[in-house]
């Protein structure tokens, strides 16, 4: 059996699917590591402040808008295939919904970078 | 196919196309034959595998029908892309001097460039693709307003002639080996929007599940290749809605 | 000659209700994400503008009853969503499908309830 190879797969909508797969499982793997963070609260405000202390260091810094545009990728894109699905959005017009998913997720991106320094 | 010769050869000043083809059987053994085939003006792929057969290796199998475009037997995987090799000019897909020809993806090789569709037309089946008459002889015909929006949505999925283009390049089917597939479910849409049809409950139930729609994520391959322009992602998204909706009211 | 034609009636396996009632499952608790995530957004968005402390996120949750049900649909619907989504990666990139990639779903999305409930608490308590 002949398995398709890269020149089947290398089209706008496959990359879509791959970003919000990746994304999705990058999150639920740094979900954990969050909620333990924000746990830290339960020692008191000063463990916290300890722990976001850590977070200014720039390369933890650069992480962190790295999660919030795979958070942002992750939202949008789930929103085009909600719109594909529940709305029946034509996948011809596929290509404004991109457009639109994947301009949202570097806007949002973006505004927590500039925030953040 | 007469012999080309100098007067025919109105292509690329007597050029030769560097073609690879893959050979083997069914035990997946198999290796690209290469090829030079003389390269003609308005070329079609299948007219090279054609010339192969007949002028340089008798013993190449693969299967065509009509050659015109309506019956869908020609379809074989051209540079990694799955089409239909009648309608597909060399000029369009080479890349430089080279054509990579192999049989379709995501099914059993019989032999060289031919395929086993039967897996393809058991999942068709599975789906419940078959019409459920409910009328006899003796009622009156159904009227079927063609602008109705069910109708619409079945005609435009309706043109589907089992070609397993659209198989072939999903990659779900690859990775899920019980997944109905784009062609199947695409027909089973039409069938469950058929006002005509008596199975509708039956046909949910064989498209749900990890086997059914549920399975397609809206990678869209099979819309973007499917050589008649449908969309099987948009009859898929349909009985997503339809399955859900069944789900919620607990009639599945 | 019968009508009846070529269907027999076949129920939908248990199996396949339960995937098909999974996926139901996963855009449900994927609109109520929808909806969480683009607040959690905004409101990290702002909350970092002014640097990020303990207090300045202590003072907005604790005691705070509207934040604390916000973050408890959230830890919830993330507890659906993620394991949902995490299960079809595992049967299709891994092969891992059946009984033990089930029973993993399930421990992930209680695991993942726990933690979340226990970070609720943490700030909103």
């Amino acid at each position: 059996m002949m398995r398709s190879g890269w020149a089947n797969r290398g089209h706008p909508a496959f990359w879509a699917f791959v970003v919000h797969r990746i994304s999705g499982v990058l999150l639920a793997l740094f979900l954990p590591l969050h909620f333990l963070a924000l746990s830290q609260a339960i020692a008191g405000a000063g463990a916290l402040d300890a722990f976001l202390a850590w977070t200014r260091n720039p390369w933890v810094s650069a992480s962190e808008v790295a999660v919030v545009f795979l958070l942002a990728a992750h939202f949008t894109g789930g929103l085009r295939l909600l719109a594909i699905e529940f709305i029946g959005w034509k996948v011809e017009s596929q290509k404004a919904l991109l457009a639109l998913a994947g301009g949202g997720a570097v806007f949002f991106a973006l505004l927590f970078a500039l925030n953040l320094v | 196919m007469p012999e080309p010769s100098a007067a025919k050869n109105t292509g690329a000043g007597g050029a030769t196309l560097d073609v690879r083809v893959w050979r083997g059987g069914a035990d997946g053994e198999g290796r690209y034959q290469r090829f030079s085939v003389p390269r003609l003006a308005s070329q079609t792929v299948l007219d090279v595998v054609t010339w192969i057969q007949r002028h340089a290796d008798p013993s190449l199998a693969y299967r065509f029908a009509c050659r015109v475009g309506m019956c869908g037997s020609c379809a074989m995987s051209v540079n990694g892309v799955a089409r239909w090799t009648c309608r597909t000019h060399v000029a369009k897909v080479i890349e430089g001097e080279r054509l990579d020809i192999a049989p379709l993806a995501n099914l059993p090789v019989v032999r060289d460039l031919v395929t086993d569709m039967r897996e393809f037309f058991d999942k068709w089946a599975r789906a419940k693709g078959q019409f459920q008459p409910t009328a006899t002889r003796h009622d009156d015909f159904a009227v079927v307003r063609p602008e109705s929006q069910a109708r619409a949505q079945v005609d435009a999925a309706i043109e589907c002639i089992g070609c397993g283009v659209c198989y072939a390049s999903c990659e779900v089917v690859a990775w899920n080996p019980e997944y109905l597939g784009p062609a199947a479910l695409n027909r089973a849409w039409t069938l469950v929007r058929d006002e005509r049809d008596g199975a509708r409950l039956d046909r949910l139930a064989a498209v749900s599940g990890d086997a059914g729609c549920h399975a397609c994520h809206t990678h869209t391959t099979c819309t973007e290749r499917c050589p008649k322009h449908l969309s099987p992602t948009a009859s898929i998204a349909g009985l997503k809605r339809a399955t859900a909706l069944a789900i919620i009211k607990g009639d599945l | 000659m019968s009508t009846k034609g070529v269907l027999e009636r076949e129920p939908l396996s248990s199996r396949a209700r339960g995937e098909a009632r999974a996926w139901v499952a996963q855009r449900v608790s994927a609109a109520v994400l929808a909806l969480c995530v683009l607040v959690h957004l905004v409101t990290m968005i702002v909350a970092v503008r002014n640097g990020l402390s303990a207090d300045a996120i202590l003072d907005r949750t604790r005691g705070n009853l509207a934040w604390a049900a916000f973050y408890s649909v959230f830890v919830l619907a993330v507890g659906v969503h993620a394991p949902l989504g995490l299960r079809v990666v595992a049967a299709e990139w891994l092969q891992w499908r059946g009984r033990s990639a089930d029973i993993a779903c399930v421990a992930i999305g209680l695991a993942l309830i726990a933690l979340g409930a226990r970070a609720v608490a943490a700030v909103a308590l």
